[in-house]
């Protein structure tokens, strides 16, 4: 127990680092979202110092790093210039689209990858698996973004689903049951290409980590015995090659927030992708570095998961602490 | 892999970056050539067979016409017909920036035009872009991955061979890299940096924004393999010779993470080109009217675009190949490394 404790303290300081970090690149950074206010000419300097005065942008680095922590403790994480509101709510409403995407396609790339991963493990050397092994490669070989662009084009050409957004304009005010299903069908698009994305990966740690066991002496000697490959298979081999798949999860589950960006901004899911983009781009800088402290939470704490998870499941790692 | 699988493969690879490196002589006009009368034309057709059905051994295009009542559609004016010429003289160019040249490698006599990937809204040839583009997203894959690897390995060996409060400092500072979402970290430093700057200012400050994020996991690598290099037993004797420790690092711990840092490298560069892809794509790396990987695909953002004009998607299919090679060079790589 005192290391999963110590790695938990270990995240928070993860947590205060990363957020210390942004903070001094902001520092150094030249131009802010006042320089940018200032050359409309229409604002007088004045307003601009109030502005700032009333934002707390006049005061120091250290100052202004207290301040951001104490409204990130107040469950605040900040005041967004752009959108004139505290940024915790402005994210909040975007994560919940960003985690009903990522959701669903984490969700079903596990549910093709530990198939098709322990299929291409037990069959190997056949065509099977080498079917797995070139369509990994060719798919880790394809970027997201060509992925995106790519289903976006042929959803278009052939009017197959609905490209982009999240509801039609002409369900609005309909009931809930033509709601979800307006919103599934937007869904099947980004889903695949997040699944697509994330497969080869899932794929090649599931056969690999299936094969490592498979060829462990202990399984040779239950072939040995004569127990059939299908019960070796399940009751031997699966048990031991769960441990890189819980951490493996742990990721997945980390980079919910975070894995969709590029594909959110391709399909125009309101997400946190085009907000975090929208924010760069008018220098609404409490924005990002609450976005990036976010989706870090998640980051670290899929990890931390994944090592409480890997405590409960791997007796080998219970021992340790104990011997 | 056998030995002549990586050997096609490295041939293949070098093949891609040397067309690249050669764009000037490859492509058959300048990267910045408008050709105003045809925004959007698709690829051009290349024929061997004319309209009388006889067979011809140079293959040739044909004239392109805008249809007169549809305004960006065009035809074939099968009657206008001009062979393709090999290494004719067009646009002075300088090869890899040194050399300068007017022969092309391919080439038709003025009015007609060779598009081979069609033209974007310029009417700009996007096969002479695409070639000229890679230079840009290339070199920034490979300069930030040196400056990533460099980092790495000047901290990874460091903190691995003085250990102590450097070691603990450099492995937690590298934590905070390795904790954030590699794609958020990009944006945010991107956020803190100017927008609006010239391209060849972007082009620089993205590979200092790539290069820097990076650098955590191969110094983790490095410091793991520096551990356990400076253990052993020659390298303990060439202490007690009296070799200093920039001796013994340079000598005999650098080299056995040679391995190491190959196969990082190789795994760095194809995701490093996809960081400057990405970046430029969303208008935050490099600008028009200088092309790149990236902000050639920019354009399909736009709906008409996406709807009207499928070739403009082949830039990005044209990367496929390119990724492809270094991912199959990563797997043949870290397979023999085991």
């Amino acid at each position: 127990m005192r290391y999963l404790g110590l790695r938990f303290l270990q995240s928070i300081f993860v947590l205060l680092g990363v957020s210390l970090l942004s903070f001094i690149f902001l520092e150094l950074a030249p131009g802010n979202f006042f320089d940018e206010i200032r050359l409309n000419p229409q604002i007088s300097g004045a307003t601009v110092a109030s502005m700032k005065k009333q934002y707390g942008m006049d005061q120091p680095l250290p100052v202004r790093y207290f301040r951001w922590l104490d409204s990130a403790a107040k469950g605040k994480l900040g005041f967004s210039f752009a959108y004139n509101a505290p940024v915790a709510p402005l994210l909040w409403a975007r994560a919940r689209n960003t985690l009903l995407l990522t959701g669903s396609a984490t969700l079903f790339a596990w549910l093709v990858a530990l198939p098709l991963g322990i299929l291409g493990a037990a069959k190997r050397h056949r065509w099977i698996s080498h079917a797995c092994e070139l369509f990994t490669s060719a798919l880790l070989a394809t970027p997201d973004l060509l992925l995106a662009l790519g289903f976006l084009f042929l959803a278009v050409h052939f009017r197959w689903f609905h490209a982009g957004g999240m509801f039609s304009r002409e369900s609005a005010g309909e009931g809930t049951w033509a709601l979800s299903k307006d919103l599934a069908a937007h869904l099947v698009l980004p889903v695949a290409v997040l699944v697509l994305g994330s497969l080869p990966i899932l794929l090649r740690h599931t056969r690999a980590a299936v094969l490592e066991v498979l060829d462990s002496p202990y399984v040779r000697a239950a072939r040995g015995h004569g127990i059939s490959p299908w019960r070796i298979l399940f009751r031997h081999a699966l048990p031991a090659a769960i441990n890189p798949l819980v951490s493996l999860f742990g990721f997945s589950l980390g980079s919910l927030l975070s894995a969709s960006l590029l594909t959110e901004v391709v399909m125009s899911w309101p997400g946190l992708g085009p907000l975090l983009l929208e924010a760069v781009l008018a220098r609404d800088i409490y924005v990002v570095i609450g976005a990036v402290v976010f989706s870090t939470v998640f980051l670290v704490f899929g990890t931390l998961l994944a090592d409480f998870l890997l405590f409960a499941a791997d007796p080998r790692i219970r021992t340790e602490g104990l011997a | 892999m056998k030995k002549s699988g990586m050997a096609i493969l490295l041939i293949s690879l070098s093949a891609l970056h040397l067309a690249v490196l050669a764009a000037g002589f490859l492509s058959p006009y300048d990267v910045a050539e408008q050709d105003r009368q045809f925004p959007f034309a698709p690829p051009t057709r290349v024929h061997f067979i004319d309209a009388e059905g006889t067979v011809h051994w140079r293959p040739f295009i044909c004239l392109l016409a805008e249809d007169a009542a549809q305004f960006g559609v065009y035809h074939e004016d099968m009657q206008k017909c001009f062979p393709v010429r090999f290494l004719v003289e067009g646009t002075p160019y300088r090869l890899g920036g040194v050399f300068a040249s007017r022969q092309h490698l391919l080439g038709v006599d003025p009015p007609a035009r060779l598009f081979l990937m069609g033209t974007d809204g310029y009417g700009r040839d996007l096969f002479s872009r695409f070639l000229h583009g890679g230079q840009i997203s290339l070199a920034a894959g490979l300069l930030a991955m040196l400056l990533s690897l460099g980092l790495g390995m000047l901290l990874g060996t460091a903190s691995g061979f003085y250990g102590g409060w450097l070691d603990a400092a450099v492995m937690r500072f590298g934590e905070l890299f390795i904790a954030l979402p590699w794609l958020y970290l990009l944006f945010a430093l991107r956020a803190f940096l100017p927008l609006n700057i010239n391209p060849s200012q972007a082009f620089l400050l993205l590979i200092a924004v790539i290069g820097s994020v990076g650098w955590a996991r191969p110094a983790r690598l490095i410091r793991g393999v520096v551990l356990s290099g400076k253990e052993r037993h020659y390298v303990l004797a060439a202490r007690i010779f009296g070799g200093s420790s920039l001796y013994l690092m340079r000598r005999h711990i650098l080299p056995q993470t040679y391995s190491i840092i190959v196969t990082q490298a190789v795994l760095l560069v194809p995701q490093y080109i996809l960081a400057e892809v990405t970046l430029s794509f969303l208008g935050l790396g490099v600008g028009e009217p200088v092309p790149s990987w990236g902000n050639m695909l920019a354009s399909l953002q736009q709906y008409h675009v996406m709807v009207s004009y499928w070739w403009m998607l082949l830039p990005g299919v044209a990367l496929v190949p390119v990724f492809l090679g270094y991912v199959l060079l990563a797997n043949a790589l870290q397979t023999r490394a085991i």
